[in-house]
């Protein structure tokens, strides 16, 4: 027998998170070594910084996956104005649960990242905007800020020089478009969350205030640091070009060993996560469908076949069990990474209940701005429940997918595709689901009640 | 409406961390809604006030976001994440065991206002689902069985104390002993 080697973790961001000799306290994350990159950054220019971390070529880790150094360069300095960060903690998409890990078991690596960040965007004020259903992670940031404050790490004449930078934590109320940027911002201000409309609301130029704000993810909010420790350029080399750096890929659903895993980017390939990482499936299951990304992701069939060119021109020929785990990879097979939440199928799954219940949390979560998501995530989810409630009707398919295609591309934010999408690749994929629901509507003995 | 000085001090030192004051308005609500339960229409006046702003601007924010109320949930509140991930492991039944325990609907309060449930959107801890949380902790891996035995103890007064099914947070050290050498670090 070919003996297997199962790939191995690769810890950066949580390198000390699950070490039981480590707490959230200052006293360890010193002991590590900790807010010397802060003490490095300051002797450089700010726009040094800029360049390290563009040269790096870390992508944003909240889901879009944009050029974190690119953003900064976006940045409207001639303004005068002043210039706002923004850390984005309001890690709400189904199957994320990445940055929770950072926020209890590393809060200064954030706090350090973050003042790194300020120094090299010049940020008169930073926030973390987190989901105030982490009561306990706001608590220990707001320790946390305390410790870093009366070090000097954080808050007036840092490290004893000009530069100043406070920082606050903010909380939100239980609002999953608070997590679009823009929303985030409108949150900031005091008002209800509704995203703004880009162009001309692009938060590098006109943010918080009207003011030129940077929004990053907490996991690429830490990746700076460790930009600075090794530099931009050798930070390029982990992973694979273009997806540079680890991710913390986040496993839920029917898997053995469900967690967050950080691997290089590209590491690995979505089935030896599954597989090999994660023990696989629970006995006598076998794979039904993954969702690679986070809910808003498509998502893939077991026995799809994936062929094409990617960007460097190789070609590639994947089942489900290839695709490879970076930004590239998914968004080859016509899905995406997203922020890095795996969801695992099996297949006792009903995928017409598990359509119902990605439907339900859209159609709560919608901010009802735009027409076209507030109305069709309701009647999404309205169809799908009926369809589990025994009233399934065969033309239900094409239905919910005429509902789906008119949300896409007619919203102001990226929420009305974050909707459409699951149900235009549930649909896509699992159409004899769908079909087969209104002849056989009773839930099979095996399933699990979704909805 | 009387709020406790403790919490009027917190506000006033709240306010000047923001660079404009209706910035504040949520973390107001959340410490006034900590205190008294719920906002009312008397407490959305007094925030708008505070924040010179009219009432409406506070109103609108306690019915548009989930966790703000107008009225109170039960003494000890209970959430149960809906979403996929944990639904994929069984957070509909154990939902429907915490009901049948507590004797309340989710979305409701017990007649005697000593418990609610709510059924809620994804909680963000996925790996460890059926994810509950108990006022502010959460607890882990709530199977419908677990369910039973989380609702007996909280009943009975005793899941404060008891360290079962207590989410790793509480599990860290306060100051950890120097670890004797790096190597020995266990990778999870």
């Amino acid at each position: 027998m070919i003996k297997k080697n199962t790939p191995k973790e690769r810890r950066i961001i949580l390198k000390n998170a699950d070490d039981p000799h480590y707490s959230n306290k200052i006293g360890c994350y010193l002991r590590e070594g900790g807010y010397s990159m802060l003490k490095k950054s300051f002797k450089m220019k700010p726009e040094e910084i800029g360049e390290e971390v563009l040269k790096s070529g870390v992508r944003g880790r909240g889901g879009a996956g944009f050029p974190a150094g690119m953003k900064w360069k976006f940045l409207d300095r001639k303004s005068g104005k002043p210039i706002y960060l923004i850390c984005n903690a309001d890690e709400s998409e189904p199957g994320t649960f990445k940055d929770r890990q950072i926020i209890h078991k590393d809060p200064h690596q954030l706090i350090e990242g973050m003042m790194i960040a300020a120094y090299a965007i010049q940020a008169k004020q930073a926030f973390i905007y987190i989901r105030a259903e982490f009561f306990e992670g706001a608590r220990i940031l707001e320790t946390a800020i305390a410790e870093a404050k009366a070090k000097g790490f954080c808050g007036d004449h840092i490290l004893g020089g000009d530069f100043s930078c406070d920082l606050v934590v903010h909380r939100g109320a239980g609002a999953y478009i608070c997590g679009e940027e823009t929303g985030l911002i409108e949150s900031l201000e005091g008002k209800r969350p509704n995203p703004r409309i880009k162009p001309p609301y692009f938060p590098a130029v006109l943010g918080l205030y009207q003011c030129p704000t940077i929004v990053n993810n907490v996991e690429t909010l830490c990746n700076v640091k460790h930009i600075m420790e090794m530099g931009g350029e050798a930070f390029s080399k982990i992973g694979k070009p273009n997806n540079t750096g680890t991710r913390i890929w986040c496993v839920s659903g029917q898997v053995k060993k469900p967690g967050y895993y950080e691997f290089e980017c590209g590491a690995l390939t979505l089935g030896e996560m599954i597989y090999d990482v994660c023990g696989g499936l629970l006995p006598g299951r076998s794979l039904q469908a993954v969702i690679p990304g986070g809910s808003s992701s498509k998502i893939l069939r077991a026995d799809e076949r994936f062929s094409g060119k990617l960007k460097d021109g190789t070609e590639f020929d994947w089942g489900v069990e290839d695709i490879p785990l970076d930004f590239d990879g998914p968004m080859a097979a016509g899905t995406m990474s997203g922020s890095g939440g795996i969801i695992v199928m099996d297949d006792t799954v009903d995928m017409v209940e598990a359509m119902a219940n990605i439907n339900a949390f859209y159609a709560h979560e919608s901010c009802g701005q735009c027409t076209p998501c507030r109305e069709g995530s309701l009647w999404m989810r309205k169809i799908t429940q009926r369809m589990c409630d025994g009233g399934a009707r065969e033309e239900d398919a094409d239905l919910l997918l005429s509902v789906a295609n008119q949300i896409e591309g007619r919203t102001i934010c990226a929420f009305g595709e974050a909707a459409a999408w699951p149900t235009q690749s549930f649909i896509a994929k699992f159409r004899d689901h769908f079909v087969d629901k209104a002849k056989n509507p009773e839930r099979k003995k095996s399933s699990l009640q979704l909805i | 409406m009387k709020l406790s000085e403790e919490t009027i001090q917190k506000i006033d030192a709240l306010i000047p961390k923001y660079p404009e004051k209706r910035s504040a308005a949520l973390m107001i609500i959340h410490l006034v809604q900590d205190e008294l339960g719920a906002i009312d229409l008397e407490a959305c006046e007094w925030i708008a006030e505070k924040l010179e702003l009219q009432p409406i601007n506070i109103q609108e924010l306690i019915t548009f976001y989930p966790m703000l109320r107008e009225k109170p949930w039960g003494k000890k509140h209970i959430r149960v994440c809906r979403t996929l991930p944990c639904a994929l492991r069984g957070s509909y039944a154990t939902c429907q065991a915490l009901e049948k325990k507590l004797g309340v609907k989710e979305g409701h309060v017990r007649e005697d206002g000593e418990y609610s449930i709510e059924f809620m959107e994804c909680l963000a801890d996925c790996g460890e689902g059926p994810v509950v949380m108990v006022d502010e902790e959460t607890y882990e891996n709530i199977d419908s069985d677990k369910a039973e035995e989380l609702a007996d103890l909280l009943t009975s007064g005793k899941l404060e104390k008891s360290k079962k099914f207590i989410s790793y947070e509480n599990a860290l050290v306060e100051e950890p002993v120097q670890k004797a050498t790096s190597s020995s670090k266990s990778s999870k």
